[in-house]
């Protein structure tokens, strides 16, 4: 088993069901907990972004139509890092099977640029084996 | 049934359509999906429409509502019209030109420069 399969050491876990509000109060959660330890205003913007984009996957793509099964949300906010894992209960994906969504020929399709989104704004993305997890962490720069 | 309420500010002048978003996010999928149908509803109503959407109110969006704005542009090129896009905070334009959408749709700082684009 590799280290992003597991659960991420010190964090706070949370079921999530897709309720826009349930959804919005954690994301604002984490964001406060971010600016409190100093993220500025571009960290957090990246922060939520891949944030949204990974549970929109989670919800979207990784549960095709289970509406009533709930996602998995772990976060550790500390003074340098932010860590995210999100952990859907579908059967995963192959990330390595996404079309670059940049080229010509992809260009003008309207889906498929949620995981690149949070492979430019976080500083690791990591998907566990099965695909049904994914683990991201912002590092502020020195 | 009463009729939901509209997300979206719209304006007419000189055979322009002016789209503003009520809301700062634009991130949820049941919200873009409604956003999509207005504007599309928008479209249909001339022929060669010309719209200029202004995200002058927006301060975050998702690959959803890129997605909402790509199948708009195809929807106003089917119709040999012309989509403007405008007002794009900074933070936002960098999405944009991370997923290379810079390239596809026409930009501009300001609805005025928008406005004297159209053909």
């Amino acid at each position: 088993m590799t280290g992003h399969d597991t659960a991420i050491p010190g964090s706070t876990r949370v079921e999530l069901r897709r309720d826009r509000a349930e959804i919005d109060g954690l994301i604002e959660r984490i964001l406060s907990l971010a600016e409190a330890r100093g993220f500025e205003d571009g960290a957090r913007f990246a922060i939520r972004l891949a944030l949204e984009e990974a549970i929109t996957n989670a919800f979207e793509h990784g549960h095709q139509g289970m509406n009533d099964q709930t996602i998995t949300v772990e976060y550790l906010v500390l003074p340098d890092t932010v860590d995210i894992a999100v952990e859907d209960r579908g059967p995963g994906f192959d990330p390595a099977r996404l079309p670059d969504p940049t080229t010509t020929e992809n260009l003008a399709k309207p889906s498929g640029r949620g995981v690149m989104l949070m492979r430019a704004y976080m500083t690791e993305v990591r998907f566990n084996t099965a695909g049904n997890r994914v683990r991201m962490t912002y590092r502020q720069a020195d | 049934m009463a009729q939901a309420e509209s997300r979206l500010r719209v304006s007419d002048r000189d055979g322009i359509t002016t789209v503003e978003f009520v809301d700062r996010n634009i991130l949820d999928e049941a919200n873009i999906q409604a956003i999509s149908e207005e504007i599309s509803s928008l479209i249909d109503r001339t022929d060669a429409p010309k719209l200029l959407i202004s995200f002058s109110n927006v301060d975050h969006l998702s690959s959803a509502a890129l997605g909402a704005l790509i199948t708009i542009n195809h929807r106003v090129r089917d119709r040999a019209g012309q989509l403007r896009l405008a007002n794009i905070d900074p933070q936002i334009y960098e999405v944009f030109v991370i997923t290379r959408l810079n390239k596809l749709f026409q930009i501009h700082d300001t609805t005025d420069e928008a406005v004297e684009s159209f053909d």
